[in-house]
């Protein structure tokens, strides 16, 4: 029962990982990005050939992974996002999806259609005794960044300055223009960091879920379901929107197998319902 | 118009009518389904290779008639395959339709196959129904009942007396959980618990737990290739050999196409296939020299389909002196036998599925590379559930 509880716990961190930048994108800047799974698979694939190609320390591809897909994205942001920041978000979708097949057919291309693999470091390997339960190190390893990521991204965002800026730039750009923050460098530098937080997503994520070209449509679904259920104003609300369903997924598919895989959209289609604006989003005014 | 150039305009229209009959009967088209993108692009890859390095080896003129090769991307959809088979069958009039990298894409060509009497050989898909779906239908690749069957059988005979199954909720991962249960049950052995897991199923935690809390002596496994590698990964993180628990596995689980990437999680994984890249013949050696050379990577089992679906056709062309009827070429294909690089194999005459041997094999470390290093061999084994209707 609890290794069933930790296990949820530690997927739903996974989930958190990859969806946070997502939540990050779309919640706070607005914009529709689909193609947040491209940049968690640039991080991915950065891993894998640091580590298979170069005998990189899996240790340093964390931070590679963050850095080079932040860096990706500012040179998109610069190059193509920028324009449609102002167009309907019809557009922003189709733009974005056109992206993530072109990063599909790109990876194909040049890395091959077949499963690519990682071999974590001893030390992340095997499991400990933990008050009792058997738990993966690699997963307590997730669990950890993670937490700590999700407490430092929510005080950025609510207690400094950047934060304020980052939220009166997306709701009024003019006003806030006008009020002297440059609102295209805060734009360009938060979605670097979406895109990095999607890069670190794709490092923490090769080992449990597997690296291939399809790699972001395969888990557009899931970031999708986490932004959608939590809210996208806050980050607290994707955080626990993702424990939920990793709870609510790995016990589900425990105890009833056979329905178990529907049980992460149920609890999709019903917060949607009772709350369409997500469990910890606020009702929007605009 | 007068009918002078009425005249002339009907012997333009005849001279190339004939020039296109005899065009016709020069080139023998061979149309290659494959996924060649999406998720199954991998199988394709393995295919198209494969075909194109047999006729590489082989020259393309057999018994007069040259060979053209047609691939095409089904991108893994059925629809898409259906579409793709009729335009080859209508429009390039090809004598021969080949591929297919799943059983719902070859389920979608079947009615195909039947009505323009098409011969139709599946290289990859591996339900046992397929063959039955047209008499135009044959096999060049494998059946899961075929390869599960004989681990079922080896298991209880070397100490593995209770079983957790775990498949993929679909075709093939149906076959496969039916045939290890029957055959293991008859073999003394118990069946514990049968987990199937979505296709779309990224963590195998709980369904990991679910069979480490059964206590079996063993897990079976069978999930499409991609999947396998973190099954594998899930399965040594959580330490359930530890607990006392062995993984056995069908081929597909340790592809040869990405075995080497597994690290030493893989080592000593007991399963059971129809081919290996380390088989150990010199037909063998000679594929895998070659296909590494042309193709930069291992051949897996698919390719070895592939392989042997065009080695089929050169064959059955050779016995019809060229001729590309549908119906004789199919006639030709029945009862072929020779020698693959997994060994010898025939065409079952009666159910149009292949006859080969089965191994079981063990992952070992040859030359600091992963290998299924073959350590049984049971001979001719034909798809069970079809042996079982008669």
């Amino acid at each position: 029962m609890l290794t069933i509880l930790f296990d949820g716990f530690a997927y739903g961190m996974i989930l958190f990982v990859l969806a946070c930048g997502l939540s990050v994108t779309l919640g706070l800047m607005n914009f529709i990005n689909l193609a947040h799974g491209a940049f968690a698979m640039a991080g991915g694939y950065l891993t894998v050939v640091l580590m298979n190609r170069f005998g990189v320390s899996f240790f340093l591809c964390i931070p590679a992974g963050f850095l080079v897909s932040a860096a990706l994205g500012i040179l998109l942001e610069r190059t193509l996002y920028v324009r449609l920041y102002a167009r309907s978000h019809l557009d922003q979708v189709l733009f974005s999806i056109g992206l993530v097949f072109m990063a599909v057919s790109g990876i194909d291309y040049f890395m091959g259609a077949q499963q690519q693999l990682i071999t974590l470091p001893p030390s992340l390997q095997g499991r400990v005794n933990l008050f009792g339960i058997q738990v993966g190190v690699y997963r307590l390893f997730v669990i950890a960044i993670c937490l700590v990521l999700a407490l430092a991204l929510q005080l950025v965002l609510t207690r400094t300055r950047f934060g304020s800026q980052l939220r009166a730039a997306v709701d009024d750009a003019r006003v806030a223009r006008g009020l002297g923050i440059n609102v295209s460098l805060i734009f360009t530098f938060t979605f670097a960091f979406g895109s990095g937080l999607a890069g670190l997503g794709g490092v923490l994520g090769a080992e449990i879920l597997g690296m291939d070209p399809t790699f972001p449509l395969k888990f557009m679904i899931y970031f999708l379901v986490v932004i959608s259920v939590g809210g996208t104003t806050t980050l607290t609300g994707p955080l626990l929107a993702s424990i939920l369903l990793g709870i609510a997924d790995v016990a589900g598919k425990y105890y009833v197998p056979t329905v178990g895989s529907f049980i992460i959209y149920t609890i999709m289609v019903v917060v949607l319902i009772l709350r369409p604006q997500g469990l910890f989003g606020r009702a929007t005014t605009r | 118009m007068n009918r002078r150039h009425l005249l002339i305009a009907a012997t333009a229209g005849l001279g190339l009518l004939t020039a296109t009959g005899a065009y016709a009967q020069q080139t023998v088209k061979i149309g290659l389904i494959l996924p060649m993108s999406g998720p199954f692009a991998s199988t394709g890859r393995q295919i198209e290779g494969m075909a194109k390095l047999y006729m590489a080896q082989n020259g393309n003129m057999v018994a007069g008639k040259k060979i053209e090769l047609i691939v095409k991307d089904d991108t893994g959809t059925a629809d898409v395959t259906k579409r793709i088979a009729q335009e080859l069958v209508v429009n390039e009039k090809v004598s021969v339709l080949a591929g297919f990298g799943l059983t719902p894409l070859a389920l979608a060509t079947a009615p195909i196959a039947t009505q323009a009497k098409v011969p139709t050989i599946v290289m990859a898909a591996a339900t046992s129904i397929i063959t039955e779906q047209s008499p135009y239908i044959v096999r060049t690749g494998f059946t899961l009942p075929q390869v599960t069957a004989p681990l079922a059988e080896w298991a209880p005979k070397n100490g593995i007396k209770k079983v957790v199954t775990l498949v993929s909720d679909y075709g093939p991962g149906h076959d496969a959980e039916k045939a290890f249960k029957e055959t293991f049950t008859k073999g003394g052995g118990q069946v514990l618990a049968e987990l199937r897991v979505p296709m779309a199923n990224p963590e195998f935690a709980p369904f990991l737990q679910r069979a480490r809390d059964a206590k079996p002596d063993a897990l079976f496994v069978f999930v499409p290739s991609g999947v396998g590698s973190a099954v594998m990964k899930q399965f040594a993180e959580r330490e359930l050999a530890k607990d006392g628990i062995r993984l056995i596995v069908t081929g597909d689980v340790l592809d040869d196409d990405i075995l080497n990437g597994m690290g030493d999680t893989a080592l000593g994984v007991v399963s059971s296939h129809h081919y290996s890249a380390a088989h150990n013949s010199p037909e063998n050696k000679a594929l895998v020299e070659a296909f590494k050379k042309s193709n930069n990577m291992r051949p897996n089992f698919h390719g070895v389909g592939g392989y042997d679906g065009m080695h089929l056709i050169y064959q059955a062309l050779k016995k019809t002196n060229g001729d590309a009827d549908g119906t004789k070429l199919l006639e030709a294909m029945k009862g072929q036998s020779w020698t693959s690089p997994r060994g010898p194999v025939s065409i079952d005459p009666e159910t149009r599925d292949i006859v080969q041997n089965v191994f079981i094999r063990k992952v070992e470390k040859v030359n600091g590379e992963l290998y299924n290093v073959e350590f049984a061999t049971i001979e001719k084994v034909k798809d069970p559930v079809k042996a079982a209707k008669k």
